[in-house]
Formats: C-alpha cells, sequence, structure tokens
C-alpha cells in the first residue's frame, strides 16, 4: 500500500511537471480509446497532435485555425481563473459567450448599412457589457440571496440558449436569409466584419485581444493588490476578512470580468470566425474554457498554453473524424479525460506519495 | 387558443412522467450530499445512465435489464468521481464538472449508432377493474413501474437518513468527518458507497428519460435535468420527503410550458422553453435567501476535503 505524505511546502517542479504528465496520460488513455474503437493508436495520436502543425498537406489550413480557435478558449479561461481562485465558480460562460455575441451583433446590425469605423469598437464594447450583465445575475442573487452561483450561472446557459433562438427567429432574423432562422452575415457588412488582419493567418481582432488580456492578467495577478485579494479569498475567507476584503466586492468583480471577456470573446466570434448569428453558435467554448482554466493550474501563461492545447485537439479531432471516421464525440471524451488527469495528478503537488508495506495500526 | 385539450387528469399524469427521471437523480444526490460530498456531475451520470440504460434494452429487448444497466452505468462512471475525491483529494467542484464534461462525450460516443431508435415499450401497472375507474384509475392504478419505484425509493431513503444505524452514521460523516473518524467510522469508505449509491440513481433517472419519457437515444438529451436535480436538493432542505414536492412542481411546469406549446400559445417557444429554468432560479433564489435556515440544513463537511492525517 501507499500512503500519502503532506508536503511541507507545494513542490514548484510539479507544478511544471504536473500538466506534462497529464497529457502524457491522456496520450496513452486516448490511445487506448481508439485501439478500443478498431483504429491505430498511433495514428490517430500523431492526426491529432501532430498533423495539424506539422502535415504538409494540412497545415496550411489547419495552423491559422489554432489562433482562431485558441483565443476564444483562453480569453474566457482567463476570466474564469479569478474566480475560480476566490473560489467562486462561474460555469455558464457559454451563456455569457452567447449573451455577448448576442448583444454585440445587435449593435452592429442595427446601423446596418452604414459604414463607420466607429462601429466595431461599439460591437465589441456592447458584446462585454451583454457578458458582463448576464453574469450579474448570479453575482446579484448571490451577494443578495446567497444563491448558489453555479447551479445559477448554469441555468443560464439554457435561457441564454432559447433567447438566441428567439432573437434568429424573431427580431435579428436576416431579411435575405430565405426565413432561416439566421442573422445576416457579418462578412458582408464591412463595419461589422472581424476578418483576418494578415491573410492566411488567423489573426483577428479578437486574438490580438487575447494577448491582451494574458497580459495585464498576469500582471493583475502578480502584481496588483486584486490579485492577492483574489487568492486569500480563495485560500482563507476569513483572513480575507479581516485583511479588509469585501467578500460581495470580490465575486461581483470575479463574475464581472468572466462575464465581460466571455462576452467580447463571443462578440469576436460571431463576427468573425462563425460569420452570423444562428442556433448552430455555441459551439461549447464555455465548458471547454472550463478545462483550459484547470489545465493552466489558473495561471495567465499556463492558460495561454493549455488554450492552444485544446484549440490543437478541436483541430486535430476534426482530422482524425475525417481521416479515420472516428465519431466526433471522441474529442469530447479526449478532453473530459484530460481535465480528469489534470485533476488527478494535482496532488502530487501537495502531497509525497511513500510506498510502505501494510502495518498493524 | 385551444384550451381543451389540457384536461387536469392527463396533465397530472404526464407531470408525473416529467418529474421522475430528476426526482430519482435528486434523490440519490440527497444522499451523497448528506454523506458530506458534493457531485456536480449528476448531469453526465444521468446521461451515461441513459445511454446504457437504452444500449441494453435495445439489445435485449428487455426495460428492466436496461434499467439495471443503467443503475451499473452510472455507478461505474460515479466510480471515477469517487477516487479522484476521496483518494486523490481533487476539489469536488472541479471534479463534479468534469465528470459532467466526460459523461457527456462518452455517452455520445457510446450512442453514436443508436440514434433513431425505438426501444422496447416499459409496462404500466394494469389492475383489472381498479385501474380502469374514471379519474382515481389513472392517477393512482395506471402508471408505468417506475414512478412507484421511484416513490418506495424516496420512502426508503427516508428510512434509512432517519430511522437507521447506517444513515445516522452516513449523516455524522457529513456533519463532522473528523469526529466521525475519530469514532472509528470510515469516513472513505462511507462517502464512496454514498457516490455509488447516488451515480445509481441518476443513472437510473436517465434511462427513465431515454426508455419511457422521451423515449430515444439523442446526444446530449438531458438537457440540463441532472443540474435541475441538483437545485431541487437545495429546494427540499436535504429532506427526501419534499423532493417529491420539488421534483413534482417541477414537472408541473414543464408539462404546462410543453402543453402551452402544444396549444399555439400566442408567445414564442423559445420562451416557453426558458421556463423551467427561471423558475429552478427563482425557487433556488427563495430557498437560499434566509441564510440561517440554508446553514441549519446543509450538511455541515458538505464539500469539504477528508484526509486522514493519522
Amino acid at each position: 500500500m501507499f500512503k500519502l505524505e503532506r508536503r511541507p511546502t507545494p513542490s514548484n517542479a510539479m507544478v511544471i511537471l504536473t500538466p506534462v504528465l497529464a497529457v502524457v496520460l491522456t496520450m496513452i488513455a486516448g490511445g487506448i480509446l481508439f485501439a478500443i474503437l478498431g483504429k491505430n493508436p498511433f495514428e490517430a495520436i500523431r492526426i491529432i497532435f501532430w498533423d495539424p502543425l506539422f502535415n504538409e498537406v494540412v497545415a496550411s489550413y489547419t495552423r491559422p485555425q489554432l489562433l482562431i480557435k485558441a483565443a476564444p478558449l483562453i480569453t474566457i479561461a482567463l476570466g474564469l481563473s479569478f474566480g475560480y481562485r476566490a473560489n467562486i465558480w462561474n460555469i455558464g460562460a457559454e451563456g455569457q459567450f452567447i449573451m455577448g455575441a448576442v448583444a454585440g451583433g445587435a449593435v452592429g446590425l442595427a446601423f446596418y448599412p452604414t459604414e463607420s469605423v466607429l462601429i466595431f469598437p461599439l460591437m465589441v464594447l456592447a458584446g462585454a457589457v451583454g457578458g458582463f450583465l448576464w453574469a450579474m445575475i448570479p453575482a446579484f442573487l448571490k451577494i443578495k440571496f446567497n444563491a448558489n452561483e453555479i447551479l445559477v450561472s448554469l441555468m443560464l446557459v439554457y435561457v441564454a440558449i432559447n433567447f438566441l433562438g428567439a432573437m434568429v427567429t424573431g427580431p435579428l432574423r436576416s431579411p435575405v436569409g430565405m426565413n432561416f432562422p439566421v442573422s445576416r452575415n457579418f462578412n458582408e457588412y464591412a463595419s461589422a466584419y472581424n476578418g483576418e488582419l494578415i491573410a492566411n493567418t488567423g489573426l483577428h481582432m479578437g486574438v490580438f485581444v487575447t494577448l491582451a488580456v494574458v497580459i495585464v492578467s498576469y500582471i493583475l495577478l502578480k502584481q496588483h493588490i486584486f490579485g492577492f485579494q483574489v487568492r486569500t479569498a480563495g485560500q482563507s475567507p476569513r483572513a480575507a476578512k479581516f485583511s479588509g476584503v469585501n467578500p460581495n466586492v470580490t465575486i461581483a468583480i470575479c463574475l464581472g470580468i468572466s462575464g465581460g471577456l466571455a462576452g467580447m470573446a463571443g462578440l469576436f466570434e460571431v463576427t468573425g470566425p462563425a460569420g452570423k448569428l444562428s442556433t448552430n453558435f455555441p459551439l461549447g467554448y464555455g465548458f471547454t474554457a472550463i478545462i483550459v482554466a484547470f489545465l493552466g493550474r489558473l495561471n495567465p501563461i499556463g492558460i495561454l498554453f493549455a488554450g492552444l492545447l485544446m484549440a490543437l485537439t478541436y483541430i486535430g479531432g476534426e482530422l482524425a473524424q475525417f481521416q479515420l471516421s472516428v465519431p466526433a464525440a471522441s474529442v469530447q471524451v479526449f478532453q473530459g479525460m484530460l481535465l480528469f488527469f489534470m485533476l488527478a495528478v494535482e496532488i502530487l503537488v501537495n502531497f509525497r506519495i511513500r510506498f510502505k508495506k501494510k502495518e498493524v495500526a | 387558443m385551444d384550451f381543451s385539450a389540457l384536461s387536469p387528469v392527463s396533465l397530472i399524469v404526464s407531470l408525473m412522467v416529467a418529474a421522475t427521471p430528476i426526482l430519482l437523480a435528486a434523490i440519490g444526490e440527497l444522499v451523497v450530499e448528506k454523506s458530506g460530498v458534493l457531485n456536480l456531475g449528476v448531469e453526465g451520470m444521468m446521461i451515461i445512465g441513459a445511454i446504457c440504460g437504452f444500449i441494453v434494452a435495445v439489445e435485449t429487448g428487455s426495460p428492466w435489464l436496461g434499467f439495471l444497466a443503467a443503475m451499473a452505468g452510472g455507478a461505474a462512471i460515479s466510480f471515477i468521481f469517487a477516487v479522484l475525491t476521496q483518494y486523490m483529494l481533487t476539489n469536488q467542484v472541479a471534479t463534479g464538472l468534469a465528470l459532467t464534461l466526460f459523461g457527456l462525450g462518452f455517452a455520445a460516443l457510446l450512442g453514436h449508432s443508436y440514434a433513431g431508435i425505438k426501444p422496447p415499450k416499459f409496462g404500466s401497472l394494469d389492475i383489472p377493474f381498479i385501474s380502469d375507474i374514471p379519474v382515481i384509475g389513472p392517477l393512482l392504478f395506471s402508471h408505468d413501474y417506475m414512478i412507484y419505484i421511484s416513490l418506495m425509493i424516496i420512502a426508503g431513503v427516508w428510512y434509512f437518513l432517519t430511522r437507521t444505524r447506517g444513515g445516522l452514521v452516513l449523516r455524522a460523516a457529513g456533519e463532522n468527518h473528523d469526529a466521525a473518524h475519530a469514532l472509528g467510522y470510515k469516513v472513505i469508505r462511507i462517502r464512496i458507497m454514498a457516490i455509488l449509491f447516488g451515480g445509481a440513481m441518476a443513472g437510473l433517472g436517465g434511462a427513465y428519460l431515454s426508455l419511457v419519457r422521451v423515449p430515444q437515444w439523442t446526444e446530449g438529451m438531458t438537457a440540463g435535468a441532472g443540474w435541475i436535480a441538483l437545485a431541487l436538493v437545495v429546494f427540499a432542505s436535504w429532506k427526501p420527503w419534499r423532493i417529491i414536492l420539488g421534483a413534482y412542481l417541477f414537472g408541473g411546469i414543464t408539462v404546462l410550458q410543453l402543453n402551452l406549446q402544444a396549444a399555439g400559445a400566442n408567445i414564442p417557444v423559445a420562451y416557453l422553453s426558458m421556463a423551467p429554468y427561471l423558475v429552478t432560479i427563482i425557487v433556488l433564489v427563495i430557498m437560499s435567501s434566509d441564510k440561517k435556515r440554508a446553514s441549519l440544513n446543509a450538511p455541515a463537511c458538505l464539500g469539504r476535503i477528508f484526509h486522514a492525517s493519522s
């Protein structure tokens, strides 16, 4: 039998090593899964992790996709990481993502067909505000009525999905869309289109914003008093209270940041890669971002790499679906396993495993 | 708008059908939370139960075997959660979320060739003459068997938690795990058993969805039912009987909005479909707003990690 022994201080080596270990374990478990599905596991792993970046045939298409897919995941995960550090669990980022897209998209469509350079910034702002306000609902209910933010924010995802449905079949339905439940195409409206800034790189406005958010988050977390307050609130709520941190303010700020960032990511997504509002718009980025946040150990730099890795599994998963005809859901299983392994190996940071013979108690 | 199609008796019957999946999942989660563990993976365990039950029922032709398989499947996947949270001391919130994300994906993987198939029909109680009495017959004596079983499970859980030694020990682990450990009770073993029971019940609820309520398999068919079950436990203030009240109230709202949709109410379908989720939020707010009472009922060690230092 083995015994867990608490380390005197968390191991720094393990902080870096555990995500790598989790990825390796996921590759092994994923390989077994593909073998069970009757596919060659080595080929499957190569297609998912190697081909999107380095395969001569597909890489020219898949490489730009990497940034397109990673940007929203990283932006949302960064927002969530503040709350998760403070034990404030916003798991409704998907809803805030949708509401940001709807709010920002609606502002843009309201101006159609006026062209102006001011329209896009206004849309980004509206997107952030949309997500922010949507996240303020669980924040308000938590502060005022002590309602569990996990359940409220999640319920609001379903409300947001239905609201999106109501919008694209109602006020935001495209007049030229043959009555399909879709909005106007943003790529046909220059002022509202979030296109690639450099051709064939996937670099759209949102990618730059994501990078800025990574840097700001890093500074906020490591250098600013807010980062300290969030960390204290998570590790010891009582100590935080005595040091003058108002828990209600922490709740509002953490949910507000995550909602605003998710809403902004939604706006960049709908005006660029997605192109239009439709009932197919929600892709689950808001949920996958939760995995990204944990895989990055709630650290901004870690989240940057975790987001890129997760984007890789999306793209590689699509390739595998195409080339090996594995079911689409296998990517989701893969991502789920990654989170399991990440949580499991986390124990190595704070504990040491000691093997011992069974002794008489 | 045409309301004549809405007969009260058939409304009540269909609300019981709508309520049973969350009723089963919620009673399982209640036991888990009473032991001091917060498992947010109910949604994942339900959908695994839904597909396991569906596959076995279709392949064997027996819904009963399907329900058994659903319980086994739900318990099996909850075992991952049990090992991670009890032995690897992981954060219960994050692990529960992982369970939901993994479960949704894994169920879709298992079920991708089972879409669009009709499962074998599940039987209903049919006592000659008695089941045919107007009003009372359909209300009390002609439901499908699982509705009676679900109510018996509630009664059983109530009896176990409040009237047996085992239930007392389980609640002790949930209220103060250090004290329970000091008295020599195996806190981890108790919690693992509670988690497995919760998984089995969530699986059963999921299978009720895919075998009786819908009855069909579609990806992501639980559509938040597991999360509503979690809210229901708060609504019930961790008391078994109140789960029935909450589940049937919720079932009533679901059925009412579906009937309004069918009757062609003058409200867009999307807004009506929001109703169950909005009501859940409102109920949650009302039940949590009295902080003192909420903290009185909630198990004191809910969600806290237990690691015996000696």
